[in-house]
């Protein structure tokens, strides 16, 4: 090589101040912010002991922020029974109780698509808007649609953050604390299950659950993603979802995807199943079906 | 190119000839789950039966009333039955018991109590009966991975009139064009 074109020798002062640089980077980020799965047990106990101080701070009752984790050889899946469905909208409201989703401005992660039964399954002929003074209206049908937990999710790919991720036990989960609020899952959803908090979410008092789950119905704050996660607070101790304990006609269906006794597995079996969309291969966890 | 074509030929009649030998070692499925009346240890636990407040034990009345097939008007008592459920086939003591009115019975004549009128209800719906047995059809109780109950038919159909009566729905979500 040409000696005058050698770049000039790093000179001792030079090393030290872009080593000190890169030292005192490393331990800022290291001592900063940490997603969740990289938390100590410690610092994860501070940090939702924090949450609840916060949280019965604002909303004057104590609030538990729990963490549990998924349990071993659990899949969790559900099945929705659309010759049972009546559209009664009684589902959307338990999950705005349970999952403390704001009143105001309005946040539903249900929604009830009224269908024509001339047309079959067809979003472009959907309402989401039917109100009749009696469901079911002759002529049809309803489509309840929610997040799909797919196992091929396209909105965890696009997170720029790593702030959204399916968790072992296949339930799609957000850490708000992590969310930018850039929207770009919402883009990529197909299924219009991810609902934005374009102002500061309301929640009166006297309706908060205060039972909460870190990646699940805690209290939001304003410019972040949320979605449905069957409940997580719920069925990670064993119970079913709100949406499954309300249904007044029993059309919903909730279970481990992985244990051969399970209702879910019975559905799939021995019934019509679909899955919304499935030319996108999303692979969604949440299967409908014909019952009758 | 002629070697070839016998080739194909050769192994599309082998293939043919060893898709039925493959179809009949293939296990045969597990048998469905029965919709006949289980043997008693497999009863099925639920909440009582929804009787109308006082009305049960219907012997506190019957038991001294002579019985009465004829199909008419009911003028003293239980006036507020309407019966829709393949009324023209059927009349009061098809379902209740004659003899003892604080029980059902089946075709068959077996006597079966009131916890258990689904064994009554699946004489016909045997489809929906197997369904309920595994929790698919009606609503489920108790934990996803616990401890489950059941519902009687009863607690969601009237047996008299089964058909779901048609319900207000909860407000529809607010329109994009509303948001402030």
């Amino acid at each position: 090589m040409d000696p005058e074109k050698r770049p000039p020798p790093v000179s001792r002062r030079q090393f030290a101040s872009v080593a000190a640089a890169a030292a005192a980077g490393f331990i800022l980020t290291a001592c900063g912010p940490k997603r969740l799965r990289e938390l100590s047990r410690e610092r994860l106990a501070a940090l939702l002991e924090d949450l609840e101080k916060d949280y019965t701070k604002r909303f004057g009752t104590a609030v538990v922020v729990a963490d549990t984790p998924p349990i071993e050889g659990v899949t969790f899946a559900y099945a929705l029974d659309l010759s049972r469905c009546i559209g009664c909208r009684r589902c959307v409201y338990a999950c705005v109780e349970e999952n403390n989703q704001s009143r105001d401005p309005e946040v539903q992660w249900i929604r009830v698509l009224g269908m024509n039964k001339e047309k079959g399954i067809d979003f472009s002929e959907s309402d989401p808007y039917y109100q009749p003074a009696e469901v079911p209206e002759e002529g049809h049908f309803y489509v309840p649609v929610a997040c799909q937990q797919c196992r091929n999710a396209p909105c965890t790919k696009v997170c720029p953050t790593g702030a959204t991720w399916t968790e072992p036990d296949g339930i799609v989960v957000i850490d708000y604390d992590w969310c930018v609020g850039c929207r770009y899952c919402m883009a990529a959803c197909p299924y219009g299950a991810r609902h934005f908090n374009w102002a500061e979410p309301t929640i009166p008092r006297d309706h908060l659950n205060t039972k909460t789950h870190y990646l699940g119905n805690r209290p939001r704050p304003k410019g972040v993603v949320e979605k449905c996660t069957f409940c997580i607070q719920r069925v990670r101790a064993g119970r079913y979802p709100a949406c499954v304990e309300v249904c007044p006609v029993g059309a919903r269906k909730f279970g481990n995807l992985l244990d051969p006794k399970s209702e879910i597995r019975y559905v799939i079996e021995n019934k019509r199943v679909l899955v919304l969309k499935e030319e996108l291969n999303t692979m969604p966890k949440f299967f409908y079906f014909y019952g009758t | 190119m002629r070697g070839l074509y016998v080739m194909a030929l050769a192994l599309a009649l082998v293939a043919s000839a060893a898709a039925p030998v493959a179809l009949a070692q293939h296990p045969s499925p597990a048998p469905l789950p029965r919709a006949g009346p289980p043997p008693a240890e497999e009863r099925v636990e639920v909440p009582p039966p929804p009787f109308t407040d006082g009305i049960f034990p219907c012997t506190s009345c019957h038991a001294s009333l002579k019985v009465n097939r004829v199909r008419r008007p009911l003028a003293d008592m239980h006036g507020d039955i309407v019966l829709t459920h393949d009324e023209q086939h059927r009349w009061c003591l098809d379902c209740h018991d004659p003899d003892n009115r604080d029980w059902l019975h089946l075709a068959s004549g077996e006597k079966v109590p009131f916890e258990q009128s689904y064994l009554l209800c699946g004489q016909c719906h045997g489809e929906k009966l197997r369904d309920w047995r595994a929790g698919v059809h009606g609503r489920r109780t108790g934990e996803w991975n616990g401890h489950k109950g059941y519902l009687l038919c009863a607690h969601c159909h009237n047996p008299h009139q089964p058909r779901f009566r048609a319900v207000t729905p909860k407000p529809a979500p607010a329109r994009p064009s509303a948001a402030k």
